[in-house]
């Protein structure tokens, strides 16, 4: 038994050497101040530079925008593939890795193609700003692991139960959907969408291939050409963010299905 | 959890009879429930993928033509291209397996639902999913030429850049990657090492097996098809990636997505856009190959599944 945990031990002091390591130095690297010493001034370039905090507003935009898309488009489908058709959740599962290796210069290609060569109001309007036309495509690279998050969900209650207690008592499919199933996998809900957060605040290919330049990961790269520490302070500032949202999701969820087992 | 027999109630006719079609047997009000789901990928995803065979297969005028394709598959440059596409994928999937497989196990073999494995799962997500941008500048922070790491071991007597080293080499690359792929590697095969049953090692460790034989006999032979699965998705995921490359080097490494995007741009000679394409195609098709390879080898996984 002490070996085994002695073997543990030293996996996991070298998997924390080896991520914790890079993000120390993230942080002494974004603390450093032009004049040297050390400093936030890195870090309040978001707020001091008008372009960064445009770029910034711009992706919580399609942020938000492609969060409220996936979870429509997630939960309802996970919930009906659960209940009616078990028969090809196997296949729903392995189309959501899908995405994951779809290259995102690949569908830039495709959609710089479709920019470039097809006209009409319907894409002019589509390609009008960078909300409009990334966020439809972020949508599609959000949905596996959205998929999955809302699945796993899904797993963890007594769904078939939920929905007939409801129905039975008058609720309608939808009525069911939006105030049985929604609440009790708020905390997937909620992870799938802080997912999709990280994913707008780390996705340049597509928007850089397009030439939507306004968007906050593009615009840490343009910075970075010429101030290193100023996109390494907001990288990191954007990843730690990321991470304590969805950490505070996991033990929310953990406390509330704690406490429901002990009425 | 309680599981209902019977997965919807019994239609009208339980027993469609053979003799009037296969289509009877096919529930197609039921799947109209995920026609929208179908429908959104198909324009937004198959849009493009349209886009990109069809103009991969005309010329600049739209005329069918396969030059394209051969342009993208015997010039020099892109053949460079693959070529360390290819190393670095393999090379970084390999490593990401093998850590990523420890590091899911040791944090299994934790108690469940404690803190160590909230931060290990939720960590995993952010860094296998946030991808490109934040990690290259985490590595020039540590490894840069002034970065923190780059100049502890300077002081330690290892000077990196002296030593040849670059971060935005194909060595650099090839590290940064593997800070995705060790979390995607964990997501991955943690429901895996979940489905190996305690029963399983009891019953050996009652034959008389050492840990070593269960490890050799059972375990690992129950799991191997699905490491060989997550090891091709983390394969298609590095040969996809190039935010991390956009990030670190500004195109200065030789990779099919940098090929693509310098044909896409329009600063070669004209009609490059549709060799561009054509480069899209070829990747398109490799990760065809490794993803059908990865659905043969999830089904064998899922035979010692209970569900």
């Amino acid at each position: 038994m002490t070996r085994g945990r002695r073997w543990r031990a030293v996996v996991l002091a070298l998997a924390a050497l080896y991520f914790l390591l890079p993000l120390v130095a993230m942080l002494e690297f974004g603390l450093r101040a032009p004049g040297g010493g050390y400093g936030p001034a890195n870090f309040l370039a978001v707020v001091r530079d008008p372009v960064l905090l445009s770029s910034l507003l711009t992706s919580l935009q399609i942020a938000l925008v492609a969060a409220v898309l996936v979870i429509a488009l997630v939960v309802p489908t996970a919930v009906w593939v659960r209940l009616r058709l078990p028969a090809v959740a196997g296949l729903l599962e392995s189309a959501t890795i899908l995405p994951i290796v779809i290259p995102p210069v690949v569908m830039a290609a495709g959609i710089a193609f479709v920019q470039a060569n097809l006209d009409g109001p319907l894409f002019r309007e589509l390609f009008a700003s960078s909300l409009t036309a990334l966020t439809p495509f972020y949508v599609v690279l959000a949905l596996p692991f959205a998929y999955r998050a809302v699945d796993n969900g899904l797993a963890a209650i007594p769904l078939r139960t939920l929905v007939e207690a409801a129905r039975n008592l008058g609720a309608s499919m939808a009525g069911a959907l939006l105030r049985v199933v929604l609440p009790a996998i708020r905390s997937a809900v909620l992870g799938a969408a802080f997912l999709t957060l990280a994913l707008v605040l780390g996705e340049i290919v597509i928007a850089r291939i397009l030439l939507y330049t306004d968007t906050f990961p593009v615009a840490i790269v343009e910075v970075g050409r010429s101030q290193a520490g100023v996109a390494v302070a907001l990288s990191l500032a954007a990843l730690v963010l990321t991470w304590v949202l969805l950490l505070a999701v996991s033990f929310a969820g953990g406390r509330r299905t704690g406490a429901e087992r002990t009425p | 959890m309680i599981q209902l027999a019977g997965h919807r109630p019994a239609a009208a006719d339980p027993t469609p009879p053979l003799r009037t079609g296969w289509w009877r047997a096919v529930p197609w009000r039921d799947l109209l429930g995920v026609a929208p789901f179908a429908a959104y990928l198909l324009v937004f995803l198959g849009g493009p993928l349209y886009f990109v065979v069809s103009g991969a297969l005309s010329d600049a005028d739209g005329r069918p033509t396969l030059d394209n394709v051969i342009a993208s598959l015997t010039a020099p440059q892109y053949r460079a291209a693959f070529l360390s596409s290819l190393q670095v994928s393999a090379l970084t999937a390999v490593i990401g397996a093998v850590f990523g497989a420890f590091l899911a196990y040791a944090v299994l073999t934790g108690r469940p639902a404690s803190p160590l494995r909230r931060t290990v799962s939720t960590a995993s997500g952010v860094l296998a999913y946030f991808g490109g941008v934040p990690l290259a500048f985490a590595f020039i922070a540590a490894l840069g030429q002034t970065g923190l790491a780059t100049i502890w071991l300077r002081g330690a007597g290892l000077d990196l850049y002296a030593a040849g080293f670059r971060i935005d080499s194909l060595t650099g690359l090839g590290l940064t990657y593997v800070y995705f792929q060790i979390p995607l590697m964990v997501i991955l095969i943690t429901p895996a090492l979940e489905g190996l049953l305690p029963q399983w090692r009891e019953a050996a460790e009652n034959l008389g097996a050492s840990a070593w034989a269960y490890w050799r006999l059972v375990a690992l032979p129950v799991l191997a098809p699905a490491l060989a699965g997550a090891t091709l998705v983390l394969f298609g995921n590095a040969f996809a990636a190039y935010a991390t490359a956009l990030a670190l080097t500004s195109g200065s490494i030789p990779l099919v997505p940098t090929a693509i995007a310098s044909a896409l741009s329009g600063n070669v000679l004209v009609g490059q856009q549709n060799v561009g394409l054509a480069l899209g195609l070829d990747m398109v098709l490799v990760i065809t190959v490794v993803m059908v390879a990865y659905l043969a080898l999830q089904r064998r996984a899922n035979r010692w599944n209970r569900r």
